[in-house]
């Protein structure tokens, strides 16, 4: 066990993966992986080929081309660098090359913010990736490893994004755990692709498809997401026997079973959540989480099931589609719907690196509390706005 | 095109996809105003006009009707003529 940053920690776990090509573009806060990265490749750390682009749409691009000949890629990016990466993410996807990249989640412009938020990952929804995300430093470098192991699956084949929050998780120093390269290696085979670009026997990726095929190209993606739901929690298994560490499958359970309100949520704000839970519990208050560990593919009857005991639901979201209300609340409300009567309430918060704190959870769970007993519910509500300054 | 994981298709499909089916405006061709200079297919953004005895026609199979070729022609030998179905 070392205390290391959380970049460097993502870095390390990049490494035990013998990537074969990495190509990034730095931006903050995403800049302390790739530029470890790249001291490893020239160390000799990494026999990999570090390629230097000048956009996120180039990285992406070089990504592209080196997983379709067949080669182990990874990139890393956030916020700005990722929407600019946007339209070669539904490429990558739809020619099934498992790159895995980190995704810093970062607030995105305007107004300029280089501070922590969910927008950018929670915008790239529909892209066909994958998206895990992390709770801390341990699971978003444990979760690289089990992303290549997802991604590179023969009936999944899709790209990977590990998510992990800007500055509170890549920034902080916590005590990690490092790989041992024999394990890794055993845990995680080579890639065997089934096409692999080669000039010697040319082939299209991504090729033309008329009306009569593009709805079953369309659809072979959608059944590998089905695919990746079981395999995402066999691997979670698996990492545990081998690595000892787990943290949930698609959804993590925190003293949910009992519990009356259930708070859903994503990232690193899981940690005050579940202090904030300590502290209610120790109070009296029958509260507990479901932190969602795969956005995409998203674990439906997982959360079915989950929250079938309680009475309200409370979903924290980083991100909000304008016009509507958070993301991930849409989503839960969707995956419930006509299978539970239970109150649920969605709170916007954290928005461009505000704090959430054990006190704000507290006083949502006070608000759902309060919900239950007036029937009144208030769907979209932003936490914490600074009502004087409007 | 067939079904494949990334739809990844072998070489000449290109040939295969006839992209000649959405055009609006056909070019034709009037033999006795062409000269043969050669420009028209030289412009011609999907490489198809051919020459055949000193005089240019194109493949309908794939012109997708953009009309380049008879805005460069100098001669004015290529008419852009509403497709009838
Ligand atoms: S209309 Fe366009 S595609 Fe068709 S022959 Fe002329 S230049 Fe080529
Ligand atoms: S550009 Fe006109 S004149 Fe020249 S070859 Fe083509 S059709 Fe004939």
């Amino acid at each position: 066990m070392k205390v290391i940053e959380g970049s460097y920690a993502v870095a390390e776990a990049v490494r035990v993966c013998k990537p074969h090509v990495i190509s990034a573009y730095p931006i903050t806060p995403q800049t302390h992986i790739v530029e470890t990265l790249s001291q490893m490749v020239a160390d000799g750390a990494i026999k990999a080929e570090y390629v230097r682009v000048e956009s996120e749409f180039s990285a992406i691009s070089v990504c592209i081309g080196a997983s379709a000949a067949g080669t182990r890629t990874y990139t890393a990016t956030t916020s700005q660098g990722l929407a600019l990466m946007h339209e070669a993410l539904f490429n990558a996807a739809g020619m099934r090359l498992p790159i895995v990249m980190t995704a810093v989640n970062r607030s995105l412009s305007a107004p300029l913010s280089i501070w922590n938020d969910q927008q950018d990952t929670i915008s790239q929804r529909d892209t066909g990736w994958i998206q895990l995300h992390a709770e801390n430093a341990q699971e978003a470098s444990d979760t690289i490893i089990q992303a290549y192991k997802i991604a590179e699956y023969r009936s999944i084949l899709l790209p990977v994004m590990v998510c992990m929050d800007g500055y509170i998780l890549t920034h902080v120093y916590e005590p990690v755990e490092l790989w041992e390269q024999k394990k890794v290696d055993a845990f995680l085979p080579e890639f065997d692709p089934v096409h692999v670009l080669d000039p010697k026997k040319p082939k299209t990726f991504g090729a033309f498809a008329d009306p009569s095929l593009y709805t079953e190209f369309r659809y072979m993606v959608q059944e590998a997401m089905e695919v990746a739901k079981k395999k995402i929690v066999d691997i979670a298994n698996e990492f545990r026997d081998e690595f000892g560490r787990y943290y949930g499958g698609l959804i993590d359970e925190y003293r949910a079973k009992d519990a009356e309100t259930l708070i859903l949520a994503m990232g690193s704000v899981i940690g005050t959540i579940k202090d904030a839970i300590d502290e209610m519990r120790a109070d009296g208050i029958p509260v507990g989480l479901l932190k969602i560990r795969a956005y995409r593919p998203f674990p439906v009857d997982t959360i079915r099931d989950a929250v079938a005991g309680a009475k309200a639901i409370i979903v924290l979201d980083k991100n909000i589609s304008m016009g509507y209300e958070g993301a991930l609340f849409t989503d839960v409300k969707s995956a419930l719907y006509g299978k539970s009567g239970v109150t649920a309430l969605g709170f916007i918060l954290g928005l461009g690196g505000r704090d959430i704190t054990k006190q704000t959870i507290k006083d949502m769970v006070a608000k759902a509390l309060e919900a239950m007993k007036s029937g009144k519910v208030q769907e979209c509500e932003f936490v914490d706005l600074r009502k004087e300054v409007l | 095109m067939k079904l494949s994981v990334g739809a990844v298709a072998e070489p000449g499909s290109t040939r295969a996809n006839k992209t000649g089916t959405w055009r609006t405006f056909r070019p034709v061709f009037n033999a006795d105003l062409c000269v043969g200079c050669g420009i028209c297919s030289q412009f011609c953004p999907e490489g198809i006009i051919h020459e055949k005895n000193d005089k240019y026609a194109t493949d309908y199979d794939y012109c997708k009707g953009c009309g380049i070729c008879a805005a460069e022609c100098p001669k004015g030998a290529i008419k852009m003529v509403l497709e009838v179905k």
